[in-house]
Order: structure tokens, then sequence, then C-alpha cells
């Protein structure tokens, strides 16, 4: 069943389109995950649905379960059941983590269960500031616990991988798959072949549209095989690729 | 009101009825409550309008337990003046609370005149907690200099977050001898048309004196703010940090004038400033949990001010 539609989406920041005519549909309960060479538009998509600022002057709709979203607020959105995990958390002076954790969530919630579900120790984490003293793979982790508090309908994680140690990547991933085994729908943003294994369906992104959608595999080698030498896939984006093969292989 | 709401609204009651506790409790002129312990002499005396008193903590005494001062007014309408001499004696040990609480004023008027030594090896703690009244209808006046002789530590929490600041002029300053360690910080939530400056000078004139001049202020409505935080680096391996933040919603007005003034080539001060409206990607990333953007600002400049 639909949990998201997106027809005719177009976004524009200063004179640039970022998003063009963008239609994508997904189903609930299902891991998505959204491949795309830098500048591809994959994070303004994930900032556009969550309805962020400078996202908001949209073209087209956004459709969620049922109900146009677009001219909700990111708190409405977020009340409607959608949330999303940024590439690079925010850092928050004086704000414990217990406190991040137990934000959003109704009294009962149990912060240390979450943190070690992510597979951190919670006696040395849970009332430590949020802020620059913890690294960005460990509020990215902390993130991913606030999200699990929220027990939201669909999330939109930008980069779960990026900067998380090779022993931390398996425990996200079997997160990412305990959201979607408890009927979270999961769109994945990623760059790494072995983020898209986890994932059941991809889509592909090129210059602000989607250019390819299906099984994962045949996703995932048109993008390696096709995208990686074609004009618009740039010199960082080989960076980016190699230093994925390289984790890959260690 | 009567002196036992103060207590209540300090939160002291318990401290105060416990013998190993020392305190001194003054209601506007008067001195309602006295306390000292083995090694502690606090002699107070009557002025105009206020209090003078003198604190002595003899050579090597260590006072385990928080020393409580209570500066209160009951009056909506009163001028306090408090006139301190502390010294702390070599390698004395002391921490002390103030909690200044004034939950009726209309037009009160707090002075404070603060002379401070600390002796060599020395440590002393002074953590200042302010109620004031939802009126806002007071001006605070601390001023302090502090002595810190070799080795001594010397840290200051000034902390106004309950009721309204109305106006706040704060003027400690702070020169550090040899190997001594000096933290101020303030923190204050200012709202209305409340007012409030704030002066925090270090002088680190001792080699491998240390210092870290802090602050912290949330401003709503019409409040306005000056910060002027100074750090002098004049002795070689002296180090020290400036750090000031401030976070302005509605029409507040925030100025910050952080100065490094290095004057040896062996010393290094550092300092960062910060002032605008809550981050936005911490308000979108709690307002993505939920919260509305109130709720969301109100937990961030909480954490800031915690």
């Amino acid at each position: 069943m639909s949990i998201l539609k997106i027809e005719d989406l177009t976004l524009e920041i200063e004179g640039s389109k970022i998003l063009n005519n963008l239609n994508l549909e997904i189903n609930e309960s299902k891991i998505y995950a959204m491949v795309g060479p830098n500048g591809a538009g994959k994070s303004s998509l994930a900032f556009t649905i969550m309805g962020l600022d400078g996202y908001r002057d949209i073209e087209g709709d956004i459709i969620f379960k049922g109900d146009s979203i677009k001219d909700l607020s990111v708190t409405e959105r977020a009340e409607k059941g959608i949330t999303l995990a940024w590439q690079e958390p925010a850092r928050f002076e004086g704000l414990t983590v217990r406190q991040f954790i137990t934000s959003s969530t109704e009294s009962g919630t149990d912060p240390e269960e979450l943190l070690n579900k992510v597979g951190m120790d919670s006696t040395e984490y849970l009332d430590r500031p949020m802020d620059s003293g913890l690294s960005g793979g460990e509020r990215k982790k902390i993130e991913l616990a606030s999200i699990l508090a929220m027990d939201p309908d669909l999330v939109l994680l930008d980069e779960p991988d990026s900067g998380i140690d090779v022993a931390s990547l398996e425990k996200i991933f079997d997160v990412i798959k305990t959201l979607g085994d408890n009927g979270t729908t999961v769109i994945l943003i990623t760059h790494s072949s072995s983020a898209l294994e986890h994932a059941d369906n991809a889509f592909l992104m090129c210059d602000g549209d989607i250019v390819d959608h299906g099984p994962v595999s045949a996703v995932g080698k048109y993008f390696e095989e096709e995208c990686f030498n074609c004009e618009a896939f740039s010199d960082q984006d080989k960076a980016d690729e190699k230093k994925e093969v390289k984790k890959e292989t260690k | 009101m009567d002196i036992e709401k103060i207590y209540e609204a300090a939160e002291i009651e318990g401290a105060i009825s416990d013998p190993d506790v020392a305190h001194l409790i003054i209601n506007k002129d008067e001195v309602v409550g006295l306390q000292g312990l083995p090694g502690l002499s606090v002699e107070t005396e009557q002025i105009e309008n206020g209090i003078d008193i003198s604190i002595n903590l003899e050579e090597g005494a260590v006072i385990e337990d928080p020393v409580h001062l209570c500066f209160g007014v009951t009056d909506e309408e009163a001028v306090q003046n408090i006139e301190m001499d502390i010294n702390i004696e070599k390698n004395a040990e002391i921490g002390i609370l103030a909690h200044c609480v004034f939950p009726q004023a209309r037009d009160v008027e707090h002075i404070m005149n603060a002379d401070i030594r600390i002796g060599p090896g020395a440590e002393y703690t002074y953590l200042e907690k302010h109620i004031h009244s939802e009126e806002g209808g007071i001006k605070v006046i601390p001023k302090a200099d502090i002595l810190l002789e070799k080795g001594a530590r010397f840290r200051t929490d000034f902390e106004l977050l309950e009721g309204r600041v109305g106006m706040i002029d704060i003027d400690y300053e702070t020169t550090a001898k040899e190997d001594s360690v000096l933290e101020m910080m303030a923190k204050i939530d200012g709202q209305g048309d409340d007012e409030i400056n704030i002066s925090e000078k270090g002088n680190l004139v001792g080699k491998n004196s240390r210092g870290v001049l802090t602050t912290r202020v949330a401003l709503r409505d019409e409040a306005s703010a000056e910060v002027y935080n100074k750090l002098i680096a004049d002795a070689p391996d002296a180090r020290g940090h400036v750090d000031c933040k401030e976070i302005v919603q509605g029409n507040g007005k925030a100025k910050a004038i952080p100065i490094v003034d290095v004057r040896n080539s062996e010393a290094h001060v550092t300092h960062e400033a910060a002032i605008g409206s809550v981050d936005t990607k911490q308000l979108q990333t709690l307002m993505a949990r939920g919260l509305s953007e109130d709720e969301s600002a109100d937990l961030i400049i909480d954490g800031l001010l915690s």
C-alpha cells in the first residue's frame, strides 16, 4: 500500500533547479535506498519531504498517507509520522543524551534500552551532553535511538552509514532492519554498496530527478557501471566511491 | 512575607537546620541566622541599608559541606548593601552557595561589593543563585575583586534563571598569580525589558596561571545584554579562554565584546563568541521529532543555560 506519493515536484533554490519535476511512489513497511552522485538532489528531496526551512517553496505535491502535506510545518509532518536523521547531526550544548532521546516521546520510553539497541553503553552516554564532546558517529547513533523512540511511519535517513566505524555499521543496519520489521518505511540515502544490500528496492537520482528504480541489484549495478563513467559523476563522487570500496574490502 | 518563604524559595530549610552546615541569613539589613564552624569565622556589622560581612577561613581548614549564604529582601521596596571581605588562608578549602532571593521585589536594589583573597594553595568556590520576582522591579549590582595567590583555585558560577532579571550590572575582576586557576561563569535568562550588563576580567599575571571566562545569556522579548569579557595574559605559560554565547529571540538585543590581551610570547589565550537566534539545525532536528517550534527553542535554551 502506498504511503508516500510525490507528484511533479520541482524545487528551485537561488535560481537553480534542485528537484526537477520529480515523481515517486513508495509503499509502506519497506526499506528504499536512494542512490546517485553528489548534487543529484538526494538530501534535498529528504529535506523537502520533511519541509525544512528553504525547502518549502515547491511546485507539485507531496502526498503522505493520502493527504497533501506540502503546506504543513516540520512539526505537523512529524506529528503525522515523518522524521529525518541528518548526515551530520546537530550538536546541543548542555542537552543530555537522555533529554534528547526522550524529548519527543511519551513517558515510559526507556532511553537505556534504546541506546543499547544502537550499540551504545547507556551508563557511559546517557548523562553526557549531546555536544562536540561526542563524535559525529556517536551523535548519529544517538539520533537513530531518538528515532526508535519516536516510532515513526516514515523515516528519512541521510547517509546513516557515513562517519560510522566499521564495527558499528552492522548494528546500524540491524536498527534499520528493525525499523522496517516494525512497520516503518525507510528511505535510506547512501553512497555505499553495502548499505544498498539492506534495502528492498532502490531509486537512482540524477540531476534532480529519479532516473531509475527497481530491485536493488539492478539499480546498484546500473549505478556502479553507468554512473561512474558519466560526465555528471564528479571527481568528488569518484573519491567517495573509492573510499566506500576501500571500507568494504577491509 | 516572612523569612520562611525565603528559605522555601531558596530550598535551604534542610541545610540551615543541620548543625554541621555553616550559614548566614540576612533579610535586608538584619542578620536573622548565623552559624559558624571550627576554623571558619563569620563576623557581621550592620551598616546603612545593609550588612558588612567578614569571613575568614583558617590555614589548612577544610569545610566539607557547602556554606549557605542567603541574602534576601522580603519587602517590595528596599535597598540592600552587602559589603563582603573574604579571606581564605593557605591550603584551606571552602565552597559557598549564595542564595539571593527577592520574591516580591517591585523596587529593590541589591548592591554587593566583595574583596576576596584566596591564599596559597587554597580553594574557593562561590555559586550564586538568584531568585527574583516576576515583576522585574529589581536592580542587582554585584562587584568583586578577587586575588589568587600562588596555586590557589577559584570558581564562581552566577545563575539568574528564575523570575525576571530587572537590571543587572556584574563587575568581577580576578588577578591570578603563579600556578593559580580561575573560572568565572555567568548564566542569565533575560525577558521583558530586562537589562543585562556583564563585565568579567581576568588578569593572568603569574607563571602557569590559568583562566576561563564563560558567559551564557538568553534574551527574549525586548531584553538586552552587553557582555564584556577581558582576559589579560602577562606571564610565561599563562593559558586562558573566553567563551560567550548569547541566544536572541523576539526583539532582544545582544552585544559581546571579548578582549584577549596577551603580553607575553609564551602565553596563549583563545576566545569564541556567538550571538544569534536559536540554531536552525538544532531547532529543526527537534521539530522533526514532533516538538513545536517554541518547545524546541525552550529546550535548546534550557540546555545552553543548564
